[in-house]
């Protein structure tokens, strides 16, 4: 058999064995293994995605607790702030209350002191007059008796009157 | 897993220097038993071409070979028997069965008609003995995908998915682009056909020891099968290159013949680069051995000093051959995925040539 001359023989049955090889590996092994191939790609592609969404999921959610974390810390100390103002309002506002009411109960106090006061003077004044009166009247009806001294008295009393 | 390999190093080593001297044996003795000066040219040739038996061994006169069936098609007839059966004649190089004379090689019918001859030859048992190991291999590796769906690959799927990840992703995609899928058959066929027909090749004793993929007819059929792929894949760009090639009209005939010849030049060169790589392969190492018996006639002392360099020389072309099986399977899948791929390429401008 020469080396560059092909055998007829060799050629038949390398197709035929070649034809049947190629046959029966793509039905039974490339198909098959190619499919599987696919198959596990795309699963592990798939779970690659996934754990990628997941990742960037909890980051998200991450940034949302913070969030909400600092909002809350924010409106916790506005409260704070919020409830210091107030109580610092109505205690002003207690305190302001407090001094108005010492200072009207004072004023009422020294008001209904000043009436008392004039009440006392009146009826001092009055008990001084009516006593007055009374030893006015003792007097003068002591001093009728006598009519140079009325006459006196009269002239003492008008000058008094006058001075007044 | 490198460390593994280095731990193994030594063993390989060993193998392949054993292998080496059986080899050699096998050599020596045929040397022996003719007691005729040694011709390199016509044992490497031998060794190399088909042969209707195959032989392992000549030990003294006992000849061991394996006897292989003879199929011959004459006058619409098919006559079948064993290759032992041939007898001796006068005439050296000549045997005889029945209505047949086997002359160096050739069989003719005694009455002088035409014989065609479909003997399961050496390389045709070897490369059947190959596509069953293949077929065992592969369809092996395809039920573990089934057992073991959805899991991490273990044993041959893991050692092989590799390689079927690499042709599909940097021959197939790379080369044919998305409509890469239906050749990939082919391409895995053809690329673990021939790495393994090559590996095979490399192992020196039965079942190995055949030139498949240095046989021309093999290449030749592969080729062929390239090329009919890809002229009935091939899409209407790949024939307005052909006949309506993008040059002026004045061009086209001398053009037009070129591009049918590359055409066929393409299978052509494929058939020829792997043929002539892997026989080139069997030619040095044998080339070698050839060299430790010429030193050998002239003084036997020297012949075994060419030995020591001989087998570290056959030692080196084995490895440098291990390499060169691997690539030749590779070139031809990736070359026939380049002409699968001008056959389906689409050019958004096609339809103004």
């Amino acid at each position: 058999m020469e080396l560059i001359q092909p055998g007829l023989g060799l050629m038949f049955w390398m197709t035929v064995t070649f034809g049947l090889v190629l046959f029966v590996l793509t039905k039974f092994a490339w198909k098959p293994i190619l499919k599987a191939l696919k198959e596990r790609e795309s699963s592990i592609e798939d779970a690659l995605n996934s754990a990628q969404k997941a990742k960037l999921e909890i980051q998200k959610t991450q940034a949302e607790n913070q969030r909400i974390l600092d909002e809350a810390r924010i409106e916790r100390d506005k409260v704070l702030k919020d409830a210091q103002a107030t109580a610092n309002s109505i205690i002003n506002q207690a305190k302001e209350k407090a001094g108005d009411e010492a200072s009207k109960q004072l004023e009422s106090a020294r008001l209904s002191i000043q009436s008392e006061k004039n009440a006392a003077l009146t009826e001092i004044r009055n008990l001084v007059g009516n006593l007055s009166v009374d030893i006015a009247e003792k007097i003068v009806r002591k001093e009728l008796q006598s009519e140079s001294s009325n006459q006196a008295l009269v002239q003492q009393y008008l000058n008094e009157a006058k001075l007044n | 897993m490198k460390a593994n390999f280095l731990k193994h190093l030594p063993n390989v080593f060993l193998i392949a220097v054993f292998f080496c001297f059986i080899t050699v044996k096998s050599l020596a003795s045929e040397l022996s038993d003719d007691h005729k000066k040694f011709n390199a040219g016509e044992m490497i040739i031998h060794h190399i071409v088909d042969s209707h038996e195959w032989h392992i061994a000549e030990i003294g006169h006992t000849h061991i070979s394996v006897p292989l069936p003879i199929i011959l098609l004459t006058e619409g007839k098919i006559y079948s028997f064993l290759s032992n059966r041939l007898n001796e004649t006068s005439e050296h190089g000549v045997k005889a069965y029945g209505e047949f004379i086997y002359n160096h090689g050739h069989f003719e019918a005694k009455n002088g008609s035409r014989v065609y001859d479909f003997s399961i030859t050496k390389n045709t048992a070897a490369m059947m003995i190959s596509v069953l190991l293949l077929m065992f291999i592969f369809l092996g590796v395809a039920k573990s995908y089934s057992t073991n769906q959805g899991k991490a690959p273990k044993g041959m799927q893991s050692l092989f998915e590799p390689l079927i990840i690499f042709i599909r992703d940097e021959v197939a995609k790379a080369s044919i682009g998305p409509k890469y899928e239906k050749y990939m058959p082919f391409l895995l066929t053809v690329f673990f056909f021939i790495w393994g027909n090559n590996l095979l090749g490399l192992i020196p004793i039965f079942p190995g020891g055949a030139n498949v993929t240095g046989n021309v007819a093999v290449t030749l059929v592969l080729a062929v099968f390239t090329f009919a792929i890809t002229t009935i894949t091939a899409k209407k760009y790949y024939w307005s290159h052909i006949f309506l090639p993008d040059v002026p009209k004045a061009l086209y005939p001398l053009l037009i013949p070129i591009e049918i010849i590359g055409m066929f030049l393409k299978p052509f060169v494929l058939m020829v680069r792997l043929f002539a790589n892997i026989t080139a392969g069997h030619i040095i190492v044998l080339g070698f051995f050839s060299l430790i018996f010429i030193f050998g006639e002239m003084n036997p002392g020297l012949g075994f000093g060419v030995s020591i360099f001989s087998v570290a020389f056959t030692l080196f072309m084995s490895m440098l051959e291990l390499l060169v099986a691997f690539l030749q399977a590779y070139v031809f899948t990736l070359l026939s995925a380049l002409y699968f791929g001008s056959a389906v390429e689409e050019h958004k401008h096609a339809e103004h040539h």
